[in-house]
């Protein structure tokens, strides 16, 4: 009983992680520029890739006891994806790449 | 059950990363590539995650923390190679 219970929200958490994976990739492919882009994945992936890391918790405490260690790569992803992010938006902007807004101005 | 939803969700992630695959070959800016590079990366580091539940075994965690990091440091080397013109000045 217990363990169709934590199956159950395993499933609905990784259907969760894998449709906000989906939907930051659909921005990444469909969106117009490069500052509208970086919206998309850095936004949902992390998210995704938290959902899914959290059902691999739950399935795996339920089998085997207690383990926590995928909240290090969740910690990790959570704290890397705003730097990265905001690295690549300076770089666009120092590129002067083309914005749906028009040109950006001088940082 | 949870075999089934495993596979619908590793379909869903292998259409995301032909996304981010379309996008990293088209990207009309080198920005975009890197862009796409670090959504690869960050999706590929899931699929692992996916592909451990799969098989039932827990240690196929490290590979995806390895993948992670890694795909943080590139991102930033090229950022960085971006911005400067060179990665440690």
């Amino acid at each position: 009983m217990m363990l169709h219970l934590v199956n159950l929200l395993t499933a609905i958490l990784l259907l969760l992680g894998a449709g906000f994976a989906l939907v930051g990739s659909i921005g990444l492919a469909r969106l117009p520029d490069i500052f509208t882009r970086l919206h998309g994945p850095t936004k949902a992936s992390t998210l995704g890739v938290g959902a899914i890391l959290l059902a691999s918790i739950l399935f795996f405490s339920a089998r085997e006891g207690l383990t926590l260690h995928e909240f290090l790569v969740s910690l990790f992803l959570f704290l890397s994806a705003p730097v990265s992010a905001h690295l690549i938006a300076r770089a666009a902007i120092h590129r002067r790449c083309k914005s749906i807004c028009g040109a950006p101005e001088d940082p | 059950m949870l075999n089934a939803v495993v596979l619908i969700a590793l379909t869903m992630l292998s259409v995301a990363l032909l996304l981010n695959a379309w996008r990293l070959f088209r990207g009309p800016d080198a920005t975009d590539r890197i862009l796409a590079l670090d959504t690869l990366y960050i999706n590929a580091a899931a699929v692992i995650v996916l592909y451990g539940i799969h098989t039932g075994r827990s240690d196929f965690f490290e590979a995806a923390l390895l993948i992670a990091l890694l795909g943080f440091v590139s991102t930033m080397a090229l950022a960085k190679f971006l911005l400067r013109g060179d990665i440690i000045e």
